[in-house]
């Protein structure tokens, strides 16, 4: 372990500089080259920065200058962050898998003129709207591959540009160190474009000062030192990546993994064997499924134990793994052996297979994660923990701690953190974390930074009875009923989805007497389940009309309803009728948007009378819809929904049952 | 797009013939193929294209014509020596070894060049474990241009038909040819598949300067990557030059089409 001498006022660049004089010789980066990692030690990095920002201050790069990064984790990329860095620039990472026109629009406000790409993939998207670019002078490629005989005046080979710089370092020596002490701890380290969910995309743009303040927040928390590993494979435009890879490299002092390719991110996992591991939900998701799969296909001796220690694994692998943070031992010794030779025949080498063998934290955030899938990792012994956060706050708002971990809160605020509630349910955050601003946009910074220097995070949410942080929803679709009860409609939708059945749900409830949902099944599991119980079905509309279907249904809205009732906030949106929709929400119909994210005015306007139907006492709504066929061809599709009631909790009720459980 | 330099004529084939039994295969068919280029052989089925491939690389031997390759001529070519001339092939239908890694059967590719013998490998020191390593990078390197990383150690048979071909590949530029002959890469490939096995058909010519003569059933695909077409059809020569020629050729356009008689 490393002490870094207090890096209040440090800067990037100048710790590079640091950890290559105190510890020269221990590695810092790792890429996977022709089979082989290869390792390259903080002194190797320091020598491949100043060849690259002599190569830029060569070509004209100055300080206050952007500089693009275009393409997969590699560290040639994060070489030429360092160089702007240590230039007094700032790197503008873009997602590699954006199209030329989106990038366009970045490139044109951050007023690029220099970009650093991957390979002839990225260079084809830049010269696709270099005519409309003209600003751009230099694009510096790592992979020459397939780019022999491009004559562009523009392009240069990264290696080119290296020996530029070497040779720019005989007649100005020093000229990095010189630039590094110019640069001051409160200037822009990095500016990161979010994704523009709302609205157009936005520069955040974050200080040295804040980057590094989180990340050493960051270390303490988790206690990560120098002898971690971490493989970077997430978009490197991705706040989450430059955080928890590029920034924490320099404060924690660990090495950094990149992967061979995208496709062989499981295999390389399993060969470095992270120690800390960051990932969203979908991923832990196709890890799981992956798993799934392949245990059905496997022999029956080995499915059986599978099955049979993953079930001990659900019983008390959640607590023996709490147990090790709190100390509270409550499993008995029996459980204890179990679990052990589960350890030695199943999880172990599971965890193994999935490179997670030497994890010692692992987090998800972003969107809401389901329970089984939780459950799955944490049982296994995998300390997979929830946190909350954006890019304008350098992620970490909230984060679980060890030990303290429930499903649907994202823990408590950080140290440091201060986490207010506004009146409109709102999460307004205060943190060292915070960005300095939007690039050129003091509107729309004015806009989310409040008088009192609150973040306005546009997400609503409230704290438990413990103190942890719970978001429910995005702010603006967050409303009330009749009553006064807060109605969260992603709450709602998130814990029905949860259920394998259920594919798609939507609530409806703001200004009303209740909470109402329009479900739609999931033709695969459903379609299973069904089949198991021999009951016969045509198709998909066929089979949402059916009794059991309709019951096996309830019983999912019913057990949300009884989650609900326990929580004093929640209570009152339980939902009362729900209808089994007689199509699939499709992107296609303009339902859903592409990414499967629930069009709320849309359904809301095309079911105007599902909904209203909702809201009476009929039993039954004949309902008919325009469908839009794969051919393009356009059809109407009529069919008479039931709609059925479910059962509500009180709150005593949901309180006596989980004592009777316990 | 490209400033390949095309060269001189490197593989001639001169009035061939070919029959088996009562059926002719092959008959009186002239074309060349110059240095760096692609040059695609195309016809409907039955036109004797992997058969005129089978004269190239030498596994048949034709009853007239000659071939003349790198300016040596002969009236039928022996497919180990051509192999060891520097002429590789893959398949119309796969021929990798199945219960092989990807990474075992493209060293299979490199056979020919290694230098030590049996005795010495199965000691497997000194020498022969500095070339074992001096193929397996060559080999490493082909892997990474055919971006096959992550199946590195699958055995072929588990592989989707789409990248056995591209492991097919593979192999043969392991050997590392100067004269590529592919009977329909991209036979049975999506549309995606098929762009893909296209960059790396181009990108292999470019890269590695290879002469590449290809047999393709998708028009598409021959008149967009390859530099000159010989047409076949009933083994004869209906027609031969630049993709736009070959297009507008009237015998062209009645073999694949049909005429009206």
């Amino acid at each position: 372990m490393v002490a870094l001498a207090s890096s209040m006022n440090s800067t990037f660049p100048r710790m590079l500089l640091q950890h290559s004089r105190t510890r020269p010789n221990a590695p810092a980066m790792r890429e996977k080259n022709l089979g082989i990692w290869q390792t390259f030690t903080w002194v190797d990095t320091l020598e491949r920065v100043r060849a690259l920002a002599g190569g830029l201050a060569a070509l004209g790069f100055k300080r206050g200058d952007n500089l693009a990064i275009i393409g997969e984790n590699r560290p040639q990329l994060y070489w030429a962050m360092m160089a702007a860095q240590a230039l007094g620039g700032v790197p503008v990472p873009f997602y590699q898998d954006g199209i030329a026109s989106e990038m366009k629009i970045v490139l044109e406000e951050a007023g690029i003129q220099f970009a650093v790409v991957e390979d002839q993939e990225q260079v084809d998207k830049l010269l696709e709207i270099l005519t409309d670019l003209p600003a751009i002078k230099h694009v510096a490629f790592d992979d020459p591959r397939g780019l022999r005989h491009y004559q562009q005046p523009q392009l240069v080979n990264l290696d080119s540009l290296c020996d530029l710089g070497r040779e720019y370092a005989k007649s100005h020596p020093d000229f990095f160190e010189k630039s590094v002490e110019q640069g001051r701890a409160d200037d822009v380290a990095v500016m990161l474009y979010t994704s523009g969910t709302t609205g157009a995309p936005k520069g955040v743009c974050q200080t040295h000062a804040a980057l590094i303040a989180t990340a050493e927040v960051l270390r303490e928390f988790d206690n990560l030192n120098a002898d971690d590993n971490v493989l970077c494979y997430l978009p490197m435009a991705w706040v989450g990546d430059f955080l928890y890879s590029f920034a924490l490299t320099h404060v924690a002092g660990f090495c950094l993994n990149c992967p061979e390719s995208p496709e062989t991110v499981l295999t390389d996992m399993k060969e470095i064997g992270p120690s800390f591991y960051f990932a969203p939900p979908r991923v832990y998701e196709n890890i799981l499924t992956q798993v799934m799969i392949r245990i059905e296909d496997a022999s029956t001796i080995k499915r059986k134990l599978f099955h049979y220690f993953m079930g001990v694994a659900k019983r008390v692998g959640m607590k023996i793994l709490d147990a090790k943070s709190t100390g509270v031992n409550n499993v008995s010794l029996w459980d204890r052996m179990l679990y052990k030779l589960g350890e030695i025949l199943i999880y172990g080498p599971l965890k193994n297979v999935l490179g997670m063998s030497r994890v010692r934290v692992a987090y998800t955030g972003g969107e809401a994660i389901g329970p089984d899938l939780f459950d799955f990792y944490r049982s296994l012994g995998i300390n997979l923990k929830q946190l909350y956060g954006m890019t304008e706050t350098c992620v970490t708002v909230a984060m679980q701690r060890s030990g303290e971990v429930k499903l649907d809160t994202v823990g408590k605020p950080m140290p440091g953190v201060t986490v207010k509630i506004a009146a409109s349910g709102e999460v307004l955050v205060l943190s060292p974390g915070m960005m300095k601003e939007y690039y050129k946009k003091p509107a729309d910074t004015a806009e989310v930074i409040d008088e009192n220097g609150y973040f306005r995070t546009g997400d609503a949410g409230f704290f438990d009875p413990d103190g942890h942080l719970k978001i429910i929803d995005r702010a603006k679709d967050v409303g009330r009923l009749k009553d006064g009860t807060l109605f969260a409609p992603k709450y709602l939708e998130n814990k029905l989805k949860f259920f394998p059945h259920v594919k798609e749900a939507v609530a409806f409830g703001d200004k009303s007497d209740n909470a109402t949902a329009m479900i739609n099944i999931d033709m695969a599991a459903v379609g299973d389940w069904a089949e198991r119980r021999n009951l016969g079905y045509a198709g998909y509309a066929d089979l949402a009309a059916k009794t059991d279907v309709y019951e096996l249904i309830r019983d999912c809205v019913a057990k949300v309803n009884f989650d609900l009732a326990s929580d004093p906030n929640l209570c009152g949106s339980q939902i009362k009728r729900f209808v089994i929709l007689h199509k699939e929400l499709d992107a296609d119909d303009g339902e859903l948007t592409r990414t499967r994210k629930v069009r709320r005015r849309v359904i809301g306007e095309k079911y105007a009378k599902i909904i209203d139907a909702l809201y009476s006492l009929d039993e039954s709504v004949l309902i008919e819809a325009q469908m839009k066929f794969e051919d393009g061809r356009v059809g109407i599709v009529k069919a008479t929904l039931k709609i059925e009631d479910v059962k509500t909790f009180t709150p005593a009720e949901a309180a006596s049952s989980a004592k009777k459980a316990a | 797009m490209s400033a390949r330099k095309i060269g001189e004529v490197i593989l001639k084939v001169e009035e061939i013939s070919l029959a088996f039994g009562g059926v002719q295969a092959l008959s009186n068919i002239s074309f060349d193929v110059r240095e760096h280029e692609v040059r695609a052989i195309i016809g409907p089925n039955g036109a004797g294209k992997s058969s005129m491939l089978n004269v190239i690389n030498g596994v048949y031997h034709p009853q007239k014509g000659s071939v003349t390759f790198k300016g040596e001529k002969r009236a039928q070519m022996d497919p180990h020596k051509v192999a060891s001339q520097g002429v590789a092939r893959t398949f119309q239908n796969i021929a990798l070894f199945k219960g092989m890694s990807v990474l075992d059967n493209l060293m299979t590719g490199r056979t020919l060049m290694m230098k030590s013998n049996l005795f010495q490998q199965a000691f497997y020191w000194g020498a022969v474990q500095r070339e074992e390593i001096k193929h397996r990078e060559r080999v490493e390197e082909i892997i990474d241009f055919l971006e096959i990383q992550s199946i590195r150690k699958t055995p072929v048979g588990r592989l989707p038909y789409g990248l056995q071909k591209r492991v097919e590949l593979g192999r043969a530029l392991a050997a590392e040819p100067t004269l590529l002959l592919l009977d329909e890469p991209m036979a049975g490939m999506n549309v995606e598949e098929k762009q893909d096995m296209c960059r790396f058909v181009l990108d292999v010519n470019e890269e590695f300067g290879t002469t590449i003569v290809l047999i393709e059933h998708d028009m598409g695909v021959v008149m967009d990557i390859s530099d000159r077409v010989v047409v076949l059809d009933y083994g004869k020569k209906i027609g031969d030059g630049s993709p736009d020629d070959v297009r507008n050729n009237q015998a062209v356009i009645d073999a694949y089409l049909g005429v009206a008689h």
